[in-house]
């Protein structure tokens, strides 16, 4: 396997994302929102409140730390359902497979493009985030509570590896679909379990800690690896021409 | 270039290629012909190592189609250009040929150079920088032939090249092909239109799921009927149909001031033929030979095996 051909493939999807204005806004949108919002609703909680108590304070941040994850499952499904189905809805398909990739180098390229423009969205985001949140934080808590090895675990474990399974998620979904929306509003469905994990914390059942965060990410890198071994079953030159729909 | 033995694709119970077997010499451009469904994009499939074949063999270039370690020689070897033409509508003309040009491994050199000049032979240089997605469905095609000959492949496979373009597109098209035909390209040309075929192939096969006939276009045209002279009278009367009768058992067709006779070899035959009319008092105005065009030969082969 070339991965100089799986590049060829994605810096061609990630020069096609910039000119469609929908899906660079579709990615960037969402982490920026998070990370200029949550800080701003803290700091107008505090002032209103007189200061948030610092225990308070802390299970919010693990919580907020959380919510990358969220923009890491959901946002690939943007680009990976216009890599895949776009490219069934144009029928380039075809011409794409009679050159000399393999299957496997295809489908990592594809994997690719719908991974690095959330992930680098999500790491700036995170970034300006937590910059912020030392600022607003700072005088309560006494010292800079970012970067810790709970947003640590989200952005080098946790996040990445969701965004891998919505990718691989949206590969499944785009042999059966035939629209982008579509593939695009099965795909978010993925958002449901981080959604489950962010309610449990809330309700006391876990701590959104840096240990239940890798816990987390193993059971993560179990279904990547699952889907991954699903993927390249139904993303075959014969599969792709003759049964996907 | 390209062998095909025996080549049978089913998919499920249906059978999409039966029996398929062919050569298709280097350098040589062979049309094949057939109605919708009649399996002739699945064999182009089927050669360019897209999808697999059921039973039979097939070998392009001396690589066998089907054989994992052959499949991604041949993809080196071929260019095609499929029924739908799958141009990237946001990147411009420039940048689809050469994204392809680098899948196929092109130096950057050579990828500038063959791109402008395939662009430039297509008329299409002054639009190299604008988005596919608002070229015209002839600029399109244009475009994906390019594709297709971006990496210089020694076999294209043409699959509908001409289909739905108007006729000046459509000509451009045929020219270029021709053009293609020069460099002594082995082409192999899916297409409906006769027309087409008869003008730029050198052999040709009938497929109906079954290969029907295959040939060039003359062995074709002359195997529907043998030769005919058709020879334009004043009038026709009994005293010259019994005069041309008695020249030997000849098929004599009368329609209306016209007589169309059957002959071997009308090198030979048409001046007895026409001494015989005029000794009969009849009075010729032209003679001339009716020979079945592809179109009649597809027709009857076709129909025949409804």
């Amino acid at each position: 396997m070339k991965l100089s051909k799986s590049w060829i493939v994605a810096s061609k999807d990630l020069k096609i994302f910039r000119k469609k204005k929908g899906v660079v806004y579709g990615v960037v949108v969402f982490p920026l929102f998070v990370a200029i919002g949550l800080p701003l609703v803290l700091r107008f909680a505090g002032a209103r409140s007189g200061g948030i108590p610092a225990e308070l304070l802390l299970r919010l941040l693990d919580a907020f730390s959380f919510f990358f994850i969220i923009p890491a499952a959901t946002l690939p499904t943007v680009i990976a359902s216009y890599s895949l189905v776009g490219e069934k809805v144009e029928r380039s398909l075809e011409p794409l497979l009679a050159t000399p990739i393999t299957d496997g180098e295809l489908l990592i390229g594809k994997i690719i493009a719908a991974f690095l423009p959330p992930i680098a969205a999500i790491f700036a985001s995170a970034t300006l985030f937590m910059v912020l949140i030392d600022q607003v934080t700072r005088n309560t808590l006494g010292y800079l509570y970012f970067p810790n090895w709970t947003i640590g675990v989200v952005l080098l474990l946790t996040a990445p590896l969701s965004a891998i399974l919505s990718v691989l998620l949206n590969v499944i979904i785009s042999s059966r679909i035939n629209d982008v929306r579509s593939a695009q509003q099965l795909g978010t469905l993925v958002v449901l379990p981080f959604a489950g994990i962010y309610v449990s914390a809330e309700v006391g059942i876990l701590t959104l800690d840096a240990n239940n965060l890798l816990i987390i990410s193993t059971v993560l890198l179990a279904i990547d690896l699952f889907l991954f071994y699903i993927s390249r079953l139904t993303f075959r030159r014969e599969e792709i021409l003759t049964k996907w729909k | 270039m390209i062998e095909i033995e025996n080549l049978t694709r089913k998919f499920g119970d249906q059978v999409a290629v039966d029996g398929v077997s062919l050569r298709v010499e280097d350098g040589e451009v062979f049309g094949f012909l057939g109605p919708n469904g009649a399996g002739k994009t699945t064999t182009v499939r089927i050669l360019c190592c897209l999808i697999g074949k059921t039973s039979g063999s097939a070998r392009v270039g001396g690589y066998e189609v089907g054989k994992d370690a052959d499949s991604m020689e041949i993809r080196k070897l071929v260019g095609l250009l499929p029924e739908n033409v799958g141009l990237y509508n946001e990147l411009s003309a420039f940048e689809n040929l050469d994204f392809y040009a680098r899948l196929y491994g092109v130096n950057e050199q050579d990828r500038r150079e063959r791109i402008e000049r395939f662009l430039r032979m297509l008329g299409l240089w002054e639009k190299r920088d604008v988005p596919t997605g608002v070229f015209s469905k002839g600029m399109k095609q244009k475009l994906a032939i390019a594709r297709a000959l971006v990496h210089n492949p020694q076999v294209l496979f043409l699959d509908e090249p001409t289909a739905n373009l108007d006729p000046e597109s459509s000509k451009t098209v045929r020219e270029f092909i021709l053009e293609l035909k020069k460099e002594k390209r082995t082409i192999f040309l899916n297409t409906h239109n006769l027309d087409e075929a008869q003008r730029i192939c050198d052999k040709i096969g009938i497929l109906k799921t079954k290969l029907l006939t295959i040939g060039t276009p003359q062995q074709l045209e002359a195997s529907l009927w043998g030769r005919k002279t058709v020879v334009q009278l004043d009038e026709v009367n009994d005293s010259i149909i019994k005069a041309v009768t008695r020249l030997g058992p000849k098929k004599i067709v009368v329609e209306d001031s016209r007589l169309v006779i059957d002959v071997v070899d009308p090198s030979k035959e048409n001046p007895i033929i026409i001494e015989a009319i005029v000794s009969a008092g009849g009075r010729i105005q032209f003679v001339t030979e009716r020979t079945p065009s592809l179109e009649d030969v597809y027709l009857k082969t076709v129909g025949d095996n409804r």
